[in-house]
């Protein structure tokens, strides 16, 4: 029997003694709470990526990279305790993963001289490098989202939507509100019918919301869900027999645990994605060697693959790879926030890089410059198979609509920087 | 028939039901309060364990295997046994009178003859005990329920309605056996109140703690009982609310949709608890489809509280709650 | 021996009547003063303030506002939650209409607002009694949480539905948005807090505080002696209203400065708050400050404790946080069921005696 909280106090401890050259990231993570099933596998997979890269490579360029778990149960104030408690150990670069602490974060980290990682979630208009120097949300945000759904659906359509009905059925939040604005351009553009549909928190539910979509017959669903409310959701799909083929979710509601509690009946559900899913990739083989076998695995070691946990894996290595292009940048091993900002700004991920990594195909290739924050807004649409088990990739990392995000974008922001007084960069 | 109306009939018997679910939360509470003038907040937090632990028992999961494997490096998750649906519902009852019998034991033994406020105190302490031992014991992630219940839209009455008004009602077929069990349970709990020995030492133990101690009714006994009842109400809205959403943290917040139905129907009647369920159900269901389009939708959670607002200022006591007699 | 009356002779009325009549308690609460307003401040970081003093600060007002509707009123309320919104949507609009005025100020009038809207949502309080009151402040909480985020007028019509409060000054000094000195918002939060203590203090000592204890004993018999239930009651709604109203923008503006309604202002607030005056003593300033320090610094400890002392997976002393806190509640209620405040009332009583308990 090994002790091992015994071993982990000591590691502590040693730690906490002579100052070794490190990387550091806090993993703002949420174990505990509503949405803990969401947080654990995440979580798990940004652990295990820099664990990965210290036990095989030695960390990053020789440098060994150091995670600070932080548990925030998805709580705001939580959230400000963790970040103050982890900023003075020179932390790089913060993932707060909920919209409450990201929104609290953008300005201290703009103050602090940290970066702020939001990938998928956030602040829309962050991907306006010219206002939000400090926060980056590449590869693709809720408003890609939404655009790449309505580009699927042209898709399937042969590329015309018009007179369709489509239903967005969204958590009562800033989070679940943020596709409205997209959706309503793009029906203008398109021709299609938009009904919105709210569910409030938390979302127990929605009798009524179903029986006013069985009633209304939209042609498409589109949900932009969180925590009970997805599985409430699919579920109740499922009994009004809504075809769960045209039933799409926003990459927050398209995990394992949104379909599983439904069964069978949730084969077919669709959800928009922007990395690869799946355990079928070489990097997981060294995972297991490295990692899994060693008993090193974060949390039960029995999330790899799934699709939060490929999400947390995916930032991971979005971090890390910043962290190598800082260090070629300013031919620096142990890099600090500052740095670290520069390495995101100048980050690229090529197909090549990705199956050096053996990672091949598991995200979009794209570059991130000092005006675009925000990477390309490609994503691809996923599939859930209930016998099997597995979401599986329907389709490449396919382009949104930029021409119609790009001036929300560009309005949103401005409207922060005027409201706080910021000064436009990249000039 | 015009639409909206066949709607509306739509709507309003969707209400009913979902009202039915609401009022079997809502009876654990009244169980509590009437026997033992304790309101109590863990209720919710009750259902969520109660459900956690029938799909551990179920699965097999080794309680506390997280515990045990960051403490001793051990690599446990599951017994490898999967326990039928009626044992295993009968072994978790077993394990929540054992938990009646510790929270008597521990904490209201002590508190007898205190505040309503301060015992309403002891069950927020309770409930902060009750969630931390959850996790701790079957884990965080969303567990799937199957004890055998049918889901999904009933054939028979889409089919039925569809031949009288040219379209089908939907009417999950949870909600019925929810319906069916619901009946039941308010009839088993009314017979064994009116008829049985415990169930008169239950009522006398209600109408008045000392009387019922001085003629030689044990406090202690009954509300171990109370407390075990309350826990198998919550294992029956645990399992009905669990089926339709997994497992999770957020049952334990069925509580709230709890709430306004208890204010309506009266804290201390258990047929106040079932008819305040099918007008908080009705009301915010046909709120949200006449008025909701209007104002923006999502209005259930609060519509709930006003409608239980507007029937007390005119019945202050609830609706089937005892009369209240206020003497200086 | 250091604790007791003998020899401390009042010669004025006012001498008699002084907020703490017994000398040690009077320079017990100077010396905690000076440590507060003359020492914290020169050796505070970002980390005890934001992590610690600033909710400590913020949530002793919240609970001494309730305090006074619950535990001096007998009116119970779970709409804290919704009013502090009030507060922090009311100093927003306030904040973003005119930059030029003092937040100082408009912290104040938002306090005022919220005030306001406690009263109109406590009117149902003189027809529904007990435990049923709280549907009315519940339909309070629900309503006004969905208003503010369904009403884009009140974030602004902003994208993102949220508010963020820009940055704003004190005699020149930030006290709000990123660029804080953590002196700077401890000083202006402590001020609002003394402040608050004062008035309550005050209030609940004098004509006011015996209406509204008169009221929570028995209504019917207060009404007989001629205390009018109705001042009494709207009277507490209006000044508990204030204090929830100024913690809430204290809530926003000094301590988030980014607020989303339903996640921050939520239900759970409302507990919270509740709890935090239920576990530190009804009817009781002090019992404020204790609730809220139980609440919102035994987690940190915990926390710092577990994980970053013991080096415990995050996961697991989080919910041993809940256990313990849990089996904490239980034993302080089984040990003294009235509170914190109580326990520090029968410390006092036994000081008093003390060395000679006879």
């Amino acid at each position: 029997m090994k002790m091992k909280l015994a071993t982990m106090a000591l590691g502590a401890l040693m730690a906490a003694g002579p100052v070794m050259a490190d990387l550091v990231f806090p993993d703002l993570s949420y174990r505990t709470g509503p949405y803990a099933a969401g947080g654990i596998p995440f979580s798990d997979g940004y652990n295990d990526y820099f664990t990965l890269l210290n036990e095989r490579d030695g960390g990053i360029g020789g440098v060994k990279a150091r995670v600070i778990e932080c548990e925030t149960g998805y709580n705001t104030e939580k959230g400000v305790e963790c970040y103050e408690a982890t900023k003075g150990e020179g932390a790089l670069v913060y993932q707060p993963l909920s919209t409450g602490i990201t929104y609290q974060l953008i300005p201290k980290v703009t103050a602090d001289g940290i970066a702020l990682h939001t990938m998928g979630y956030g602040r829309t208009s962050a991907a306006n490098g010219k206002v939000f120097s400090n926060v980056f949300n590449y590869p693709a945000n809720y408003w890609n989202g939404a655009s790449l759904v309505v580009n699927h659906l042209l898709e399937i359509n042969g590329g015309d939507l018009g007179g369709k009905k489509i239903a967005l059925v969204y958590h009562n939040s800033a989070y679940g509100k943020e596709p409205i604005r997209t959706l309503e351009e793009l029906s203008k553009k398109h021709g299609f019918d938009l009904s919105l549909i709210p569910v409030d928190h938390p979302g127990q539910e929605q009798k009524s919301q179903w029986l006013q979509i069985r009633r209304e017959r939209p042609d498409y669903v589109t949900m932009w869900g969180w925590g009970v409310m997805n599985q409430v959701a699919i579920q109740e799909a499922a009994n009004i027999r809504f075809p769960m083929e045209n039933f799409i979710g926003v990459w927050w509601s398209g995990s394992e645990n949104d379909v599983l509690p439904a069964g069978t009946a949730a084969n077919g559900y669709k959800a928009v994605t922007f990395h690869n899913v799946g355990s079928d990739f070489p990097v997981f083989d060294d995972v297991q060697a490295h990692v899994v076998d060693k008993g090193l695995a974060a949390g039960a070691g029995d999330q790899i693959g799934t699709a939060l946990y490929n999400r947390g894996f995916y930032a991971a290595m979005l971090a890390a790879e910043a962290v190598r292009t800082a260090q070629e940048i300013h031919g620096v091993a142990d890099i600090n926030a500052a740095m670290m900002l520069d390495g995101m700004e100048a980050l690229e991920i090529t197909e090549d890089r990705m199956a050096e990594l053996g990672m091949p195909n598991f995200g979009p290739s794209f570059k991130v410059s000092c005006e675009n924050h925000g990477g390309p807004g490609t994503g691809a649409m996923a599939q859930w198979d209930a016998s099997a088990k597995t979401w599986s990739l329907i389709s490449d990392f396919n382009a949104s609509d930029m021409e119609v995000i790009q001036p929300l974008i560009d309005a949103d922001s401005n409207a922060y920087a005027a409201e706080n007084n910021i000064a436009t960069r990249c000039n | 028939m015009s639409d909206q109306l066949v709607f509306a009939m739509e709507v309003f018997l969707n209400g009913l039901m979902a009202g039915v679910l609401y009022a079997l939360v809502a009876l654990g509470f009244v169980l509590i309060y009437k026997a033992s003038g304790i309101f109590n907040y863990a209720q919710g937090v009750m259902a969520l364990f109660s459900a956690l632990t029938l799909v551990g028992i179920m699965e097999g999961q080794v309680p506390f295997a997280h515990v045990i494997n960051a403490t001793f490096g051990t690599d446990l998750h599951h017994f490898g046994w999967h326990v039928p649906g009626f044992v295993a519902i009968l072994l978790t009852m077993a394990v929540m009178v054992l938990l009646a019998i510790c929270v008597q034991k521990f904490v209201f033994r002590h508190l007898v003859g205190q505040e309503p406020i301060i015992l309403f105190m002891a069950t927020i302490g309770l409930a902060y005990f009750l969630e931390g031992v959850g996790d701790l014991m079957w884990g965080s992630e969303i567990k799937k329920l199957d004890v055998g219940l049918p889901q999904g839209i009933n054939l028979m009455i889409d089919e039925t309605t569809f031949g009288w008004f040219g379209y089908g009602f939907f009417i999950d077929n949870l909600d019925i056996v929810a319906t069916i069990i619901a009946a039941l349970l308010v009839t088993a709990l009314v017979i064994f109140s009116q008829y049985t020995k415990q169930g008169r030492a239950m009522r006398a133990v209600a109408d008045d703690h000392q009387a019922a101690l001085s003629v030689g009714i044990s406090l202690n006994f009954i509300w171990v009982m109370v407390w075990s009842v309350a826990g198998f109400v919550a294992l029956v809205a645990g399992i009905m609310w669990g089926t339709k959403s997994g497992v999770q943290f957020s049952l334990s917040l069925i509580a709230l949709k709890a709430l306004p139905v208890l204010m309506l129907g009266g804290f201390t009647s258990i047929p106040g608890a079932i008819v305040g369920g099918l007008i908080i159900g009705v009301g915010e269901k046909l709120f949200e489809f006449a008025i909701g389009p209007m104002v923006g939708g999502a209005t259930e959670n609060w519509f709930a509280y006003v409608l239980a607002l507007i029937f007390l200022v005119f019945r202050p006591q609830g609706l089937f709650g005892e009369k209240i007699i206020e003497r200086v | 021996m250091f604790y007791r009356e003998a020899g401390d002779f009042k010669t004025t009325y006012a001498a008699d009547s002084q907020t703490f009549p017994i000398k040690f308690d009077r320079f017990r609460y100077y010396a905690v003063s000076f440590v507060a307003f003359l020492i914290i401040p020169f050796v505070i970081n970002d980390y005890w303030v934001n992590a610690i003093f600033l909710p400590f600060l913020i949530y002793s007002i919240a609970a001494i506002g309730l305090n006074i509707l619950v535990g001096y009123c007998g009116q119970v309320s779970l709409g804290t939650g919704g009013f502090m919104a009030v507060g922090a949507y009311g100093c927003y609009k306030l904040m973003t209409a005119f930059p030029e005025v003092s937040i100082f100020f408009h912290v104040l009038l938002a306090g005022g607002i919220t005030s306001i809207v406690c009263v109109l949502f406590g009117l149902p309080s003189l027809r529904i009694k007990g435990f049923y009151l709280a549907v009315a402040t519940l339909a309070a909480q629900f309503f006004l949480v969905w208003l503010f985020n369904r009403v884009p007028w009140f974030y602004n019509y902003s994208a993102s539905g949220q508010i963020n409060a820009p940055e704003r000054t004190v005699f020149g000094i930030e006290v709000t948005g990123p660029n804080t000195e953590a002196w700077a918002t401890y000083l202006f939060c402590l001020v609002f807090l003394t402040i608050c203590a004062l008035i309550a203090r005050n209030l609940t000592r004098g004509t006011q505080g015996r209406t509204w204890m008169a009221i929570r004993d028995m209504d019917i018999a207060a009404e007989i002696i001629g205390v009018n239930p109705l001042k009494a009651k709207i009277s507490a709604f209006a000044v508990s209203g204030f204090f929830v109203g100024v913690s809430g923008a204290l809530f926003f503006s000094v301590y988030l400065g980014a607020v989303e309604v339903g996640e921050v202002f939520g239900i759970n607030k409302s507990f919270l708050v509740l709890f935090m005056i239920i576990i530190g003593g009804l009817g009781s300033i002090f019992g404020s400050f204790a609730g809220a320090a139980f609440l919102v610094l035994l987690p940190v400890l915990l926390k710092n404790v577990l994980v970053g002392m013991l080096g415990w997976p995050t996961d697991l002393a989080a919910h041993l946080e809940f256990l313990i806190i849990g089996g904490l509640i239980i034993t302080f209620l089984i040990a003294e069921p009235h509170g914190l405040a109580q326990l520090w009332r029968v410390a006092k009583e036994k000081l008093r005696l003390w060395p000679f308990p006879h």
